[in-house]
């Protein structure tokens, strides 16, 4: 199901963060900006790891019945599953 | 000249159609079916939908023609200079009186006609375009859903599933069924394409056949397939043909995997691998900030040593004026007692000259009772003059008896 907003992506997000700590590591920044790039960074943190926590597998089956509708349906079995 | 009679009258004289029915009679009667091998020259095809062209080796060639009803099952598109093995037979073309070949039926030399017809297809889909490394698209990082084409209980979906699952636990399948054999499988492989894309989560799609022959493969060579996956609205990752037996199919795709497990790896990313740059990340962001706010901090203590900060500058007062207060007090000690001893001593003399001492020293001060003042001098004493005398204790009223100066 596609979510509500549009989301970042989250290599673009991965990205993002990499460059905020390259800049905290790196070069000589005011106060102000090293504080806004923790904070930035932060939140990105935990973006991104709510993405990795989020849902379980689900896996469906697109068929068309005899009228040709479309419909989307749970997979029967545990095809996929680990043993 | 006049021929002798004799010979005409026995000869049997045809016409023209009779001889030619006769050549064709006896064409037909030995040369009705026969295989030939050459080169076509000379190919055209009219409106009519019918096959004309020559064929020819380094000596001879013969007018053939290959009628409309024969040439439409040709999977291949003859052209001049190919070798092709043909079977048919040899007629008169009596309006014209040039001999034929009518041909029933045609195979390219060397090569079978499906290859023939594969390679022309291949090489008619490169000219549009539809392999060029410029069209092919990155695969999504992280898709919403994956797509997935292929028979409902092949090899393939298996695989899928258990990489998929394994990889990005949290991943979203759709499966479209579809048959990967046979003549219907080439429209249910491009309905199946357009389903999956009807869903807006569908970021990217995998064709994969059921694994085993040759044959299996025959759908994914198919141009309505080929032209499908090139206008797919997500890229399509083809796990169709092997290395030795690459399909259309895999030429079009966006990515081409060898397997369904590499099909799987390609399309989703690795969630432990993601968890860990992710910790890791995360400490990195705490160190560097840590890092940034120490460095302030030092640079702040910095200054303020070279800095007349008011707080040091009251401090340094503070401590001068400690230093004074203590001399001060110094001095004042030292005065105390210097006074104190002083005074001591003098205390001592004052002590002794005090009226008090004298009295209790056995003296006493006599004074004049009318005006009090004291009596130093027994001439002024008169017989008879009242005088008070104190005494170191208690004092006494008298009167002079005899004053006398010595």
């Amino acid at each position: 199901m596609a979510k509500a907003k549009e989301e970042k992506r989250f290599d673009e997000s991965m990205g993002e963060l990499e460059t905020l700590v390259a800049r905290l590591e790196a070069g000589e920044l005011p106060l102000e900006d090293a504080l806004a790039a923790f904070e930035t960074g932060i939140a990105l943190v935990r973006i991104l790891n709510q993405r990795l926590t989020d849902a379980e597998a689900r896996i469906e089956v697109l068929t068309r019945d005899a009228e040709g509708t479309l419909r989307l349906e749970a997979m029967p079995g545990d095809a996929g599953k680990k043993e | 000249m006049q021929l002798p009679m004799a010979l005409s009258a026995l000869a049997n004289i045809l016409t023209v159609s009779q001889l030619a029915q006769r050549v064709r009679a006896a064409l037909d009667e030995t040369l009705d079916e026969v295989w030939v091998v050459g080169e076509i020259s000379n190919f055209r095809v009219p409106p009519s939908g019918h096959f004309y062209f020559s064929l020819k080796d380094a000596r001879s060639q013969l007018a053939a023609v290959m009628f409309r009803s024969a040439n439409q099952v040709l999977p291949f598109r003859p052209a001049d200079g190919m070798e092709v093995i043909v079977r048919g037979r040899v007629g008169l073309y009596e309006v014209r009186g040039n001999l034929q070949l009518y041909v029933e039926a045609m195979e390219p030399r060397g090569l079978g006609s499906l290859q023939l017809a594969l390679e022309q297809l291949k090489q008619q889909l490169a000219a549009d375009g539809l392999f060029a490394e410029a069209r092919k698209r990155p695969l999504p990082f992280m898709p919403r859903a994956v797509g997935i084409v292929t028979a409902l209980n092949g090899a393939a979906i298996h695989d899928l599933l258990v990489v998929l699952c394994a990889r990005f636990p949290a991943v979203r399948v759709v499966v479209r069924p579809v048959r990967v054999q046979g003549k219907e499988a080439p429209p249910d492989i491009v309905d199946a394409l357009s389903d999956l894309q009807h869903l807006q989560s569908v970021d990217v799609i995998i064709v994969g056949r059921g694994g085993g022959s040759v044959e299996d493969l025959w759908a994914f060579n198919d141009e309505r397939v080929a032209r499908a996956i090139a206008a797919s609205r997500v890229p399509v990752v083809s796990a169709v043909g092997h290395e030795i037996d690459i399909t259309i199919a895999d030429l079009v795709a966006d990515r081409r995997a060898p397997t369904p497990t590499a099909a799987a790896t390609m399309v989703v990313p690795n969630h432990r691998d993601l968890t860990a740059w992710l910790a890791r990340t995360a400490e990195a962001l705490h160190a560097g900030a840590a890092r940034q706010l120490r460095r302030h901090r030092e640079q702040v203590t910095a200054q303020a040593r070279h800095l007349r900060d008011p707080r040091r500058v009251l401090k340094a007062l503070q401590q001068r004026l400690d230093e004074i207060s203590e001399r001060a007090q110094r001095a004042v000690t030292a005065q105390v007692r210097w006074a104190r001893q002083h005074w001591r001593g003098n205390a001592e003399r004052l002590q002794a000259l005090s009226p008090l001492a004298v009295l209790q020293r056995g003296y006493s001060i006599t004074r004049r009772v009318d005006d009090g003042s004291v009596i130093r001098d027994a001439t002024t004493l008169v017989a008879g003059d009242p005088l008070r005398v104190t005494f170191a204790r208690g004092t006494a009223r008298v009167r002079v008896e005899d004053p006398s100066a010595n």
